[in-house]
């Protein structure tokens, strides 16, 4: 086996980071993700590259804000609350088209909440969060792997399309350890003409803004982002599939949830019920496609998620109501046991609700 | 074959670090792993515990409720989860800090005075633990122990590499 | 021959400041200093939100526009990028000594080396007028309509000599662009501050007293006068901190 070591999902992704070329990081402490911070502290020094504990998560992605527009790869992390305050900052990000990495390692909310592992910033994220019509592209890890694979994507689709992406993992992904394969194989990077290098005389200035008074202009702008935001979700979309060719019953889950979801599926199956699974990796762009396509093949899904039920909104748009969804779901900081899916399964087999 | 092991016990007995021990020796074997800690303010001096799997499929959920053997270094771990262990599974208890035996019939129980025998010896009660566990069990093979020390303890501590090394040999000839 | 031209760093366009505003005069001062020391084509702005939103339009050195008060994050996070280039911002009071307090403070206690050119005119002038955390006790805004009360709303901030207190600030100096002679010294203060960091000397912000004679209510020479008779009185000119003074001497 190649080069597997073991480590935590936080230290995995901050190294991933450093991997795919970032060298500037700016956090502030709150659990469940400090370890970002501490392994960026230990981390970039050696190697010239940036810590910075800001005094504030506001200070912190503004920082990220400044060497984005110098045009290098820069990220920040937090949890659910921290990013909250840092969501001025992926608005501004967004109008002004500046690529960057933003990490939530959720926890349950809302308000200071708890500490323990959540989906419930699944709306936060997929909708962009900060005010105005944007969106982040927004990764959904399952695995300490993906941890590693989804932060280098993530760096080098925000450079590609000028926008701030998200990895949204949450406490669970964040503390675990499992094998990982570091060996990230060649990083795609991209020129950044627009980057505030120093005009040296020699070109134009170059401005990085999202202030547009008129509005005939501002919305020529929006215009046009939401016009490469339709190609991003029709060429992006990231999914996995289990067991999904004979399914009557089709799981949407993803991060945690999805692997909890494949216990209780291999359970299902070992009872004779055609259960299978569509993991979206990418919550925005949602993987649609292959929902609507499902929607005909399977009696009806279930949305198995740590949060009130967001995503199934996603879903049943997604299918455009073909077929019903029912929801699994456990908040708080609770995660859904393999029985609790199983119950929700049976019922789903018996036709019925979950 | 999937193992689903539970540690717990008071933040400082070394739970984590048993956890991080079987994890390390199934990244050696090369078999599926995950680690699984409990985290934040209760583990500061609180109750502290970690799940692991070692699994020759790929892990679905990280999060062991059910655990096919449970570690309780102390009584609130043993009341907290002794209900949850699977049907025919084991338990191993620190019986110098816990005084009552298992209630359940369908599970095996296994009981060492670690801490004790830990008091006596100057060796550490964790590892006095992981010695009977490899002993007693089929988790990993005993001959791997070094190898995985080696791994696991940081270079400014190698000095701690035979201490722990000699904890594990004693826990593992012990016998009641 | 030519005895006055505008600086190269300045863009030839319009600005969109009120008759008689001082805004345009401290522009000037900021290109003079980016001409002479010849870093226009190494300098980075940062523009606030405030008045001098359109900053980013007026100096031809590369600028980005920050959220309101966030702009010492934003420099910091520019020169952390690439430390030989020079960065500056350019804030006002509500945007520095309000909203961005918090970050003031920092950069300063950082030491980050930045130049941070602070118009302090006492007045919230993008939005229309309001009582600023630096509007004096008893002044009159669309806010403070019976005066700034200062038992209710408390006492303006004062903020070179509250930063003079923290270590890490380098250069600390107050001037004002009512006058001359102010004019020659707020240049001189301005010219320092970007040579400071050019030595890598650190953190340098300038408090530059401005008037703002649209929400005085005052025409633009009453509006100097009142920077003179009554705004300096209550900020003091001159330098808080120069680290560097004694080597220097």
């Amino acid at each position: 086996m190649a080069n597997k070591v073991i480590m935590k999902g936080n230290e995995a992704l901050a190294e991933a980071a450093i991997l795919a070329g970032c060298r500037h990081y700016f956090g502030y402490p709150i659990t469940p993700q400090t370890e970002v911070a501490a392994y960026m502290a230990k981390k970039m020094p050696k190697i010239g590259g940036t810590f910075l504990q800001a005094e504030s998560e506001i200070a912190a992605i503004n920082m990220v804000i400044g060497v984005a527009s110098a045009g290098k790869r820069v990220m920040t992390s937090s949890s659910s609350p921290g990013i909250s305050l840092k969501s001025e900052g992926l608005s501004y990000l967004a109008g002004c088209d500046l690529p960057a990495l933003i990490v939530n390692v959720q926890r349950g909310g809302p308000g200071l909440g708890g500490i323990q592992p959540s989906q419930a910033d699944y709306f936060q994220a997929t909708r962009g969060g900060g005010h105005g019509d944007y969106h982040m592209l927004v990764f959904a890890p399952s695995t300490v792997q993906e941890m590693v694979t989804l932060t280098v994507k993530g760096f080098e689709l925000a450079d590609k399309y000028r926008m701030p992406s998200m990895l949204l993992a949450d406490g669970t992904l964040g503390q675990m350890m499992e094998p990982v394969i570091l060996d990230i194989g060649e990083v795609k990077t991209y020129e950044k003409p627009w980057a505030l290098t120093g005009t040296e005389l020699k070109r134009e200035h170059n401005i990085v803004n999202s202030l547009f008074l008129q509005p005939e202009e501002l919305e020529q702008v929006n215009f046009a982002r939401y016009k490469m935001y339709e190609e991003i979700e029709n060429t992006e979309a990231m999914y996995d599939t289990y067991l999904m060719d004979d399914a009557d019953i089709c799981i949407v889950a993803f991060g945690i949830a999805a692997r909890v979801s494949k216990n209780a599926i291999d359970a299902a199956r070992a009872e004779g019920i055609k259960v299978g699974m569509i993991r979206p990796i990418t919550l925005w762009p949602f993987p649609k496609k292959p929902l609507l396509e499902a929607a005909d093949k399977v009696n009806s899904f279930i949305s198995v998620e740590l949060s009130m039920g967001q995503m199934i909104e996603d879903i049943e748009l997604a299918i455009r109501c073909k077929k019903t969804v029912a929801l699994c779901n456990r908040v708080g900081g609770m995660i859904p046991t393999t029985e609790d899916i199983l119950n929700s399964i049976r019922n789903a087999a018996k036709g019925g609700n979950a | 074959m999937t193992t689903k092991l539970l540690i717990a016990g008071f933040g400082g007995q070394g739970v984590l670090f048993i956890g991080k021990f079987l994890a390390y020796a199934g990244l050696i074997e090369d078999r599926e792993v995950c680690w699984m800690p409990s985290y934040g303010p209760e583990v500061r001096g609180g109750t502290s515990n970690c799940g692991v799997t070692l699994s020759d499929e790929p892990i679905g959920s990280p999060v062991v409720d059910h655990p096919d053997i449970l570690i309780a270094l102390n009584l609130p771990s043993l009341d907290k989860f002794e209900g949850a262990v699977e049907k025919d599974g084991s338990i191993y208890i620190d019986s110098s800090l816990i005084e009552r035996k298992i209630e359940r019939e369908d599970v095996k129980a296994f009981y060492i005075p670690a801490t004790k025998l830990a008091r006596v010896t100057g060796l550490s009660a964790n590892m006095i633990m992981l010695g009977y566990l490899l002993k007693t069990s089929n988790v990993m093979p005993y001959e791997l122990a070094e190898k995985v020390i080696e791994k696991i303890v940081p270079p400014t501590k190698q000095h701690l590499i035979a201490g722990n090394l000699k904890g594990i040999e004693y826990g593992y000839n012990y016998c009641e | 021959m030519v005895v006055f031209d505008r600086p190269h760093a300045l863009a030839d366009i319009p600005l969109h400041y009120c008759p008689g505003c001082t805004h345009g005069i401290i522009h000037r001062l900021v290109a003079e200093a980016l001409d002479e020391l010849g870093i226009e084509g190494k300098t980075i702005g940062v523009a606030p939100v405030g008045c001098s939103v359109f900053a980013y339009n007026y100096f031809n050195c590369d600028m980005v526009e920050a959220a309101h008060g966030r702009a010492p994050a934003v420099a910091t996070g520019v020169k952390r990028a690439d430390p030989d280039k020079i960065v500056f911002t350019y804030q006002g009071d509500g945007d520095l000594a309000s909203i961005g307090t918090c970050e003031t403070v920092h950069a300063a206690a950082r030491n980050e080396n930045i130049t941070i050119i602070f118009v302090n005119n006492g007045i919230y002038g993008m939005t229309g007028g309001q009582m600023a955390p630096t509007s004096l006790p008893g002044q009159v805004t669309q806010t403070s309509p019976y005066g700034r009360d200062t038992q209710t709303v408390g006492y303006p901030v004062k903020v070179v000599e509250m930063l003079s207190q923290l270590d890490g600030a380098s250069y600390l100096e107050r001037v004002a662009v009512n006058n001359v002679k102010n004019i020659k010294n707020a240049k001189k203060a301005i010219k320092k501050a970007f040579q400071n960091q050019l030595e890598g000397k650190g953190f340098s912000l300038i408090e530059v007293l401005s008037a703002c004679p649209t929400y005085w209510a005052l025409e633009p020479t009453k509006a100097l006068e009142r920077l003179e008779n009554t705004v300096i009185p209550y900020y003091p000119l001159g330098v808080y901190k120069d680290r560097f003074a004694k080597e220097e001497e």
